[in-house]
């Protein structure tokens, strides 16, 4: 699999994707997408990577050890519920705020950090199943 | 109470949860002496509960809380009188000087950090215990005084033992704890109420429901384990293990009381019963003697003191279970009197280990000279435990006295059992009071001096303390005891016994106890002996059942597993799809349910019809496929056409997710097949391929007819209409897939993540199993480094 063209244009097709799945995460409360299907892209985009260049390659790329991702991602979602207490309304209601940055109105909510969460959680899991089977012995 | 108050409580109810999570940080910077601002967290706890001290003792109980899952009257709420604020005042107190002790005492080691962190969510969870007004939140804070308990226990994860005591704990608390669950759930449902403030006005109804009885004894399942009473008593010596901080704080002062609170707490309703009355004077009775029994046997400081704890516990089921006025003032007395001189003594007992190298009591002797400050502290503590005056154990003793005389033989019996007991108690004080300090000087492992002040403050304080609150009993009364025990009894009670003497029996009774402890004391060598050759000559103790048990259960799970997992992955597919074929033909067999076959559509487009002729080719592709890579990808094809149909009828979300599984399935099952090493080419035989046709067939055209009966079923539309009425207007999102997801479904989401992130640790283990080498398993030697422990990622 680890031909010349592969590889070559592997960490292009790759920052691609995961940029890809950055917007699909971001826009998935109006429009097609969400944390679970950016998930599911960004995981493709590392495999196409791991393919490609290998799996050390991965592991440096995402720094942190793929289940360490997962697991903060729970956190975050879990996270993102238990707010919504300090604002004295049940456990996971949605949160809202509407700061302007640079002149525009960002909606920014509760609800996108649990979605980040979720992100973070099926990378992460897709991820080290997958890294996990392609270094077969050698670890 | 001010407006702010909720807030301000929330937040010392988090604060020692926060000071754990920043210990590991603060003690890499300060070392040792991060103690000093990490004990600012419970002396926080210990000020904020004390400014509830004067309406307590007015005979006001604060209520306050959050909404946590209104839809199931489920709250974040807590309940603070009399009991749970001396609770939460002895948890707070006594922790701020356990945590400056912990500092003192393992000095240098390079886990402190987390040594400290592990004693703060101890310290969050235990006072989530006590304050907890809702049933569910006083259930979860329980099982995490289990778990922090479980790390305590096993922090000296190197050693066997160690690992062994907390396992053990873990699963006689843990279990106890399921019990106790089941018996909330039962009150819940019996009365209708979730919260104890509640409950109290339910007393009768509960008492005359049938399920009173499943109540009490699921109750008293997890009190019992909690509280160590026999034959559930063995997990508490064997806690032992832990560092000494521990064994002082948990396993004396405050977690193994958790269960005489859940008692206290719940006298007013379950109470005054003939069950109440007599199963909890027997257990707490029968765990008074044999703790004090036991507690002879031993010559290690440690165990001694665990022993006796046992066995105080006992005492106070009993007087719990006595439920009379002076019993419940005579077991509030002695709660509070037990913590102070049993977190003393330990803490003394660690101390003359910690500056000598040794707990052994035979081997120690003389260090009055050499340790005065300790010796000052250890003489209060246990003159306290002895229960004499001035100390507030005298008081304790006293009412314990009164509360149990009476002319009828269920009481003397009980009398008799107080005075074996408390004489027995008497002598271990003693004997850990005056044995190492007084005599010859013996030499120790490592010359004897006095300990560091972080060492030696706690002890120091807890037994002037002890002495305070006897000599100035008014007001220890008018804030502690009084309040407490109104509480307990569920209605106003004063306790008015001070430490000048009354002439009658209850004085009398304490004399003999004296004259008894003295006279035990004198034969404390020859009692050890007797009490060794006993229990050699019954040799099998609940311990050891304990362990029995375990294998039992492990020879049992290998049993099964043999039966219901042969290993074959072919045999588990057959079974599996055979059983979802039959689930879903035969009841339409059975009940004569086929759907109508609907007619040819129409309408049907070109393209939609060419989509769908994708499927059949995909599938076919796939059985005419030579290697399995081919297959793998075939399949792949299968997947796409049908993402492209739910595309073409308007699902977008559900076609992209398709999309995007189908890629990854087909990546993930090709590094399946090169990671388990099959052959390139199916070779099954014909016969077993004929099997596995029809089985495909039967699940396929089973799944065909269900999903043709769903949809000739009328549609239901409320849900639909109300998640497009609502998704844009309350939570401000077009898209009601991501919507349902994130926002109205959100906490099945986490559900659901938490469980993709459990399944991907499972088979990132599955994945790195390896045949085990020989020696692997046995790492009980810390000197000896494992070899595979650096390379694991």
């Amino acid at each position: 699999m680890r031909t010349v063209i592969l590889r070559s244009i592997a960490p292009f097709l790759t920052s691609l994707m995961v940029l890809f799945s950055i917007f699909v995460l971001l826009r998935g409360h109006n429009e097609p997408g969400g944390g679970f299907i950016g998930g599911l892209i960004a995981a493709s985009a590392l495999a196409i990577y791991g393919i490609a260049c290998g799996v050390a390659a991965v592991r440096r790329a995402i720094y942190f050890h793929p289940i360490a991702i997962s697991a903060v991602g729970l956190l975050m979602s879990a996270l993102a519920g238990v707010l919504s207490l300090f604002a004295e309304v049940p456990f996971m209601s949605g949160l809202w705020v509407y700061p302007h940055l640079f002149g525009v109105e960002v909606a920014l909510s509760s609800v996108l950090v649990f979605d980040v969460g979720v992100y973070l959680v099926v990378v992460g899991a897709i991820c080290s199943i997958a890294l996990g089977l392609e270094e077969g012995d050698r670890d | 109470m001010s407006a702010a108050a909720p807030a301000t409580t929330l937040l010392v109810l988090v604060l020692p949860f926060l000071a754990a999570l920043v210990a590991p940080w603060l003690t890499r910077r300060l070392g040792h002496n991060a103690a000093w601002v990490l004990a600012l967290a419970p002396l926080a706890v210990f000020v904020r509960f004390l400014g509830f001290a004067g309406a307590v003792a007015d005979g006001a109980a604060v209520t306050g809380g959050f909404a946590w899952v209104p839809s199931y009257n489920v709250s974040f709420s807590w309940l603070i009188d009399g009991l749970s604020l001396t609770f939460a005042l002895l948890i707070s107190g006594i922790g701020t000087l356990i945590i400056l002790y912990s500092g003192g005492y393992l000095k240098g080691d390079a886990r402190l950090g987390r040594f400290f962190s592990f004693m703060l969510l101890f310290m969050g969870a235990m006072l989530g215990v006590v304050v907890s007004d809702s049933f569910l939140m006083l259930f979860v804070y329980w099982e995490l005084t289990s778990i922090t308990s479980f790390l305590l226990i096993g922090f000296d994860h190197t050693r066997e033992a160690s690992r062994r005591a907390a396992v053990q704990a873990l699963v006689v608390t843990g279990g106890g704890g399921l019990a106790l669950l089941a018996g909330l759930l039962v009150i819940w449902n019996v009365t209708g109420v979730s919260q104890l403030s509640e409950l109290f006005a339910h007393g009768d109804a509960l008492r005359a429901s049938p399920f009173y009885l499943l109540a009490l004894l699921t109750v008293l399942g997890g009190a019992f384990s909690k509280s160590a009473q026999f034959p559930l008593h063995f997990w508490l010596p064997n806690a032992m293990e832990a560092p000494t901080p521990v064994s002082a704080y948990l396993h004396s002062a405050t977690m193994v009381k958790a269960g005489v609170y859940l008692l206290m707490r719940l006298n007013p309703v379950l109470g005054d019963t003939v069950w109440w009355e007599t199963l909890l004077p027997l257990f707490g009775g029968a765990t008074l003697i044999v703790g004090t029994l036991l507690a002879v046997r031993q010559t290690d400081l440690k165990l001694m003191l665990a022993y006796t704890t046992v066995s105080s516990l006992g005492l106070l089921v009993m007087l719990t279970g006595f439920g009379s006025e002076h019993a419940i003032a005579a077991a509030v007395l002695y709660l509070v009197a037990h913590s102070l001189f049993k977190g003393a003594l330990f803490m003394v007992a660690g101390l003359i280990d910690h500056e000598t190298g040794t707990r052994d009591i035979t081997a120690l002797g003389g260090l009055r000279k050499a340790m005065p400050i300790t010796f000052v502290a250890a003489m209060a503590a246990a003159i306290s435990m002895a229960g004499l005056p001035p100390f507030v154990g005298f008081l304790a003793k006293e009412e314990i006295y009164y509360a149990l005389w009476a002319a009828n033989p269920w009481s003397l019996a009980f009398v008799a059992v107080a005075i074996i007991g408390n004489g027995l108690m008497f002598v271990i004080g003693f004997a850990v009071a005056i044995k190492p300090f007084f005599g010859a000087p013996v030499a120790t492992p490592k010359a004897a001096h006095e300990g560091p002040v972080l060492l030696w403050l706690g002890p120091l304080v807890l037994g002037l303390t002890a002495l305070a609150a006897g000599l100035l009993s008014p007001l220890s009364h008018r804030f502690v005891s009084s309040p407490m025990a109104s509480a307990v009894a569920g209605r106003a009670e004063t306790v008015t016994i001070s430490v000048i003497p009354h002439l009658g029996m209850a004085l009398l009774l304490s004399l003999v106890t004296v004259a008894f402890g003295i006279a035990a004391y004198r034969m404390l060598d020859r009692l050890r002996a007797g009490m060794a050759r006993l229990l050699e000559a019954i040799g099998w103790g609940p311990d050891r059942g304990f362990d029995q048990v375990i294998s039992g259960i492990v020879r049992l799970s290998v049993a099964v597993t043999r039966i219901i997992q042969p290993g074959r992955l072919d045999i588990y597919m057959t079974v599996t799809f055979l059983l979802i074929a039959a689930a879903l033909i035969l009841p339409m067999a059975i009940y004569g349910e086929w759907p109508s076959m609907p007619a040819w559509p129409e309408d049907a487009q070109f393209h939609e019809l060419v989509v769908i002729a994708i499927v059949p080719i995909g599938l076919l592709a796939v059985m005419l496929a030579r290697d399995r890579l081919t297959a793998i990808v075939s399949l792949g094809v299968q997947g796409f056409a049908v993402a492209l149909i739910f595309m073409l009828f308007g699902a977008p979300d559900l076609s992209f997710t398709q999309f995007m599984v189908e890629t990854l399935a087909v990546v993930i099952l090709a590094l399946v097949m090169t990671r388990l090493k099959l052959l390139a080419s199916d070779h099954r035989p014909t016969g077993r391929k004929a099997v596995d046709l029809a089985v495909s067939l039967a699940c396929g055209g089973g799944f065909m007819l269900y999903l043709l009966s769903v949809t000739q079923q009328p549609f239901n539309t409320a849900l639909s209409d109300f998640f497009g009425a609502y998704s844009k207007t309350i939570a401000h999102g077009a898209n009601v897939v991501n919507v349902i997801i994130v926002d109205f479904r959100g906490t099945d989401t986490l559900g659901e993540i938490a469980v993709v992130m459990v399944t991907a640790l499972a088979i990132l283990s599955l994945i790195r199993i390896r045949t085990p080498r020989p020696g692997l398993i046995a790492d009980n030697d810390p000197d000896q480094p494992r070899a595979d422990l650096g390379k694991a990622n």
